[in-house]
């Protein structure tokens, strides 16, 4: 098993996971999907990166292209690097690449009941991890298991863990997920919505569990999520996609406090308070553009508040909007004021 | 697990004893309606009477409630079934036990179903699993077309055609040609004792025809499925190699509608054999069940039938079991 | 003139990702929004659309149009009467103006297939129709009913089930004596209705746990308006699709009878019976007894069954 730091372009400076103008594609009946286009965001160990945006912007897309799992066909890597430690894991043969799964890499996906094998034990599915990437026996294999499921918090795990999937609850076996996800203490993991499917006071646990999980390890935390309240506790780094690209960057403090982009702020607009009364939700109009289909100029421009002439034609680079925060926009300074 | 099997065993033995009265009282139903099968025999010569009484007994024809129609001969039924467990299965009309033949028959049946099973393993899921791989690929096309001519074309019509094809036609070429004897045995038209494997090869193949083109189309559908299942996506995202996604995570789920599908083949063998070695003349049980239905005679059709319903009912509840064991899910519903 | 394009011509709201899709699936998410103008359209009314363009259906309808017309009149497919038989033509091979050759009575091959269509089919739709109906009826009463109709229809299924089809066939026939067009079919719909009733069950069964049967019931609907308005219509589907096959199936069962000798007899002329003859003279070189009956029948049922397919696909909400 080749060491990530053996492979070609390894730097111990660089950033330790660095995605950079990553684009991928579908290629449906229907028309080319531009699912991700030139997206590039990055995470350093012990921080906690929130990829937030509507379904379909592309969010998953990109964690899967960041694990090379991404369905192909339809889909493809169609440009751009994904740096892990300065190595181009795209460039890497497959076999290598394989490695980094689980090793360097885990995902941890967001419906753990069909997430898992339905016909394998939890125990099996663990053990799996020591067997084929560490050449465990059998028995070292169960051992380790147990060990993970006490580690994020399964009662009995002597017992539980030759139970199956569909035995636990849905924490339950969201935690089963993370449990396998670090398995093999990898250094960056992904969580693509891992609370959405579960009950508030789960997801608050669920959370807990991975920030905790990421304080001891030191991990790089990418948390994908379209639910702005997950976000706001969890998360040091915001990136803000929309129609595939990211449309703002910045801390989370930054985002909430004042948005740069109009995106950014009408979805944090649409909050329904508490403390203010009678107000008629504030919705953005409009629907996401067709991926087949994306207007020329911004993405955003047919629903935004700010739009001008300009907007339709031209699409706007990402500004530097101030120290580490960008946006999309033309107007971003309008933005600011507001 | 114990409880499932409990279970399906409970739901067993009144279905088992359901489908045994049906078959008594059908036949007995026969027997009233169409008279007695004893008087039959002789057509239009009346024998004196203590001979046909004398032979009612022997056939266990002898019961008065035979001669009102639709009494359901509760009587009668308890009597044979009795028999039945205690290995005496009656005789026909020609006086040999039905035990006896049924003795000699099985062996052969048993050959060309086992040709028909592994003929169906070996190539239905084989080629499904290739189309499954390779969907939309010529592989894929190949093989669903011609898995669906194969379903549309019936046992028989199959078997005339392969007979008169390979059997007449390339059987008499090859002995023309002076072709080593194991070629010739297995395109000879029927059944030949001193050949038994080589000769049933093509008779059982024809009896696995219309499951395997069900078979690998079931594996295709169900390996193109789990292909793009969730569970399968995170395989892959713990770095396992292709051949263990594959080998171990799609094809354990995979083979689970193939499975249950083995409950309704054994119907499609037993049916398919009594067609199949009534063409190539093959002296199995499959052969004696149509000849004693064509025939009239009582004793062995009640008996030969009820053996198979039996068995057919036996292997549904092990498909159940098997089921069970495969996919956990099931064992807790 | 610059115009933006307008949002919304995508379909309806489908933002939602529910739990069971497997995160945001952008690949579906992507069909549901690109290209086609979606409008509110029932089930039935979309598979009508995806049938009407799927060429596989369109050749299998019109493959069972034309048999369908060889059944009702079969005169406007040939104008030679299949009886009248020259015996000293007997077995003679194709020809001008006998494409398909003569029969063992020296018939005309062609006219007798022609007509021969009809027994089959005819067995077969009224075999299909009676199992449909029963199906329907009892799968909807034991699935609706539950508790002890449900334990007694699915434990007499059970029963029937026991019995293989040609076994059970076999039994039933050497109960009756008549063996004309009713005889079997009556024969095929005691041992096929238990097929339908148990798919419609299941099918009534998975309707009524969704929720809009649960709020139909809330809202006071009596049993008859549930049962007609909501369950049928959405849980016929599966019942359809196999009818279809099952008209192919069951103009193999007939000929498979037949062909054993104990379906239909002569002087009904039907492919069985065709087949039947034909197979002993084929042998003897005289192929075209065998094979042109052989054709037709194939044809036919591979026609019913690609219907099904095409049905099948159309119908599958999953595949939408």
């Amino acid at each position: 098993m080749t060491e990530l730091t053996e492979l070609a372009g390894f730097d111990p400076v660089a950033p330790l996971l660095e995605v950079d103008k990553l684009s991928v594609e579908f290629r449906t009946r229907d028309g080319v999907a531009k699912a991700v286009r030139e997206v590039s965001w990055s995470v350093n160990p012990g921080e906690t990166l929130g990829l937030i945006g509507e379904s379909g912007c592309g969010k998953s897309a990109t964690a899967q292209a960041v694990l090379g799992i991404v369905d192909s066909p339809p889909g493809f890597v169609t440009g751009g690097e994904v740096r892990l430690r300065g190595v181009d894991l795209l460039a890497l043969d497959e076999r290598t690449r394989r490695q980094t799964r689980a090793n360097e890499v885990a995902i941890v996906f967001q419906d753990a009941l069909s997430a898992l094998n339905p016909v394998f034990t939890v125990g099996f599915q663990l053990a799996e991890l020591f067997r084929m990437h560490r050449g465990a026996s059998r028995a070292e294999g169960r051992r380790r298991a147990i060990e993970l499921l006490d580690l994020v918090g399964i009662p009995d795990a002597r017992s539980r863990v030759r139970a199956f999937p569909h035995q636990f609850s849905g924490g339950q076996r969201q935690r089963v997920m993370i449990a396998m996800a670090l398995a093999l203490d990898p250094e960056v993991l992904i969580a693509d919505e891992p609370t959405t499917a579960l009950d508030v006071t789960i997801q608050a646990q669920i959370l807990d569990l991975l920030k905790d999980v990421q304080a001891e390890r030191n991990m790089g935390l990418v948390l994908i999520t379209h639910d702005l309240g997950v976000v706001a506790e969890a998360c040091d780094n915001i990136a803000v996609m929309y129609a595939g690209r990211i449309v703002e960057q910045a801390g989370v403090k930054d985002i909430y406090r004042n948005p740069a982009h109009p995106y950014t702020w009408s979805l944090l607009r649409s909050i329904p308070r508490v403390d203010l009364q009678a107000q008629t939700l504030a919705a953005i109009e409009g629907l996401p553009p067709s991926l087949t289909r994306i207007p020329p100029g911004c993405s955003f421009h047919p629903r935004c508040p700010f739009a001008r002439h300009r907007c339709a034609e031209d699409d706007p680079p990402l500004y530097e909007v101030g120290a580490g925060r960008r946006s999309a926009c033309h107007y971003w300074d309008e933005v600011l004021e507001k | 697990m114990g409880r499932y099997i409990a279970r399906r065993l409970l739901q067993f033995i009144p279905v088992v004893l359901g489908s045994l009265f049906l078959i008594h009282y059908l036949t007995s139903l026969g027997i009233q309606i169409n008279g007695d099968p004893v008087q039959a025999l002789f057509g239009a010569r009346q024998p004196p009477e203590s001979v046909l009484n004398y032979m009612r007994i022997q056939f266990n024809m002898d019961n008065p409630c035979l001669r009102q129609t639709g009494n359901p001969c509760l009587g009668l039924f308890v009597d044979r079934i009795s028999n039945y467990l205690q290995g005496d299965f009656g005789i026909n009309f020609r006086g040999q036990p039905v035990a006896d033949l049924l003795e000699r028959r099985w062996p052969v049946t048993l050959r060309v179903v086992v040709i028909a099973l592994i003929t169906e393993a070996l190539i239905g899921i084989g080629a499904g699993v290739l189309a499954g791989l390779r969907k939309d690929g010529a592989a894929d096309y190949t093989v669903r077309f011609s898995s669906t001519f194969l379903v549309a074309v019936p046992v028989f019509v199959l078997g005339v055609l392969v007979q008169i094809g390979t059997g007449v036609y390339l059987g008499t070429w090859l002995a023309e040609q002076d072709a080593p004897s194991w070629l010739q045995s297995i395109f000879s038209t029927t059944y030949d004792s001193d050949a038994e494997w080589l000769s049933l090869l093509i008779p059982g193949m024809v009896l696995g025809a219309f499951s395997v083109a069900s078979i690998s189309r079931l594996t295709r559908t169900s390996l193109i499925e789990n292909y793009r299942a969730d569970f399968v996506r995170t395989a892959r995202a713990k770095g396992l190699t292709n051949r263990r996604v594959i080998g171990v995570h799609t094809l354990r789920n995979s083979l689970i509608p193939v499975v249950t599908y083995l409950g309704i083949d054994a119907g499609f063998l037993i049916n398919g054999a009594i067609v199949t070695e009534g063409i190539f003349n093959i002296p199995g049980v499959g052969g004696l069940t149509f000849n004693a239905a064509t025939s009239g005679a009582a004793p062995v059709i009640i008996a030969v039938v009820t053996i198979l319903v039996l068995i057919f009912l036996v292997v549904n509840l092990l498909v159940d079991v098997l089921y069970g064991v495969l996919d956990p899910r099931i064992r807790y519903e | 003139m610059n115009e933006p394009s307008r949002p919304g011509d995508g379909g309806p709201d489908s933002d939602v990702v529910s739990p069971g899709t497997g995160g945001t699936d952008l690949h579906s998410a992507v069909l549901r929004r690109g290209g086609r103008k979606e409008r509110n359209r029932s089930l039935w009314a979309d598979a009508r659309h995806d049938l009407v363009r799927n060429p596989m259906f369109i050749v299998s309808s019109l493959i069972v149009l034309a048999v369908l017309t060889m059944t009702i009149a079969p005169s406007l497919w040939t104008d030679t009467n299949p009886k009248a038989c020259d015996l000293t033509l007997s077995k003679q091979a194709p020809s001008a103006g006998h494409p398909f050759g003569r029969t063992l009575q020296g018939c005309d091959l062609y006219a007798q297939v022609i007509y021969g269509a009809r027994p089959s089919v005819v067995i077969a739709v009224l075999v299909t129709a009676a199992t449909a109906v029963l199906g329907t009826l009892f799968g909807t009463l034991a699935a609706f009913y539950g508790g002890w109709v449900d334990a007694v229809i699915s434990r007499i299924t059970d029963v029937f089930f026991g019995l293989p089809f040609i076994v059970g066939a076999l039994l039933f026939l050497s109960v009756l004596d008549s063996h004309s067009i009713w005889a079997v079919s009556a024969i095929l719909v005691a041992l096929g209705w238990t097929q339908l009733t148990r798919i419609m069950r299941g099918s009534v069964m998975e309707i009524m746990a969704r929720d809009y049967v649960r709020a139909a019931r809330g809202l006071g609907a009596s049993d008859a308006r549930i049962i007609f308005q909501h369950l049928l219509p959405n849980a016929i589907a599966p019942v359809v699709v196999i009818s279809t096959v099952s008209l192919g199936a069951y103009v193999s069962a007939e000929a498979t009878l037949t062909f054993l000798g104990v379906g239909l007899r002569p002087p009904e002329i039907s492919w069985g019976i065709l087949i039947s003859i034909g197979d002993g003279w084929a042998l003897a070189g005289h192929w075209h007894m065998l094979v042109f009956p052989c054709a037709f029948l194939i044809v036919t049922v591979l026609a019913f069954i690609m219907m099904g397919d095409a049905l099948r696909d159309a119908l599958d909400p999953k595949l939408r």
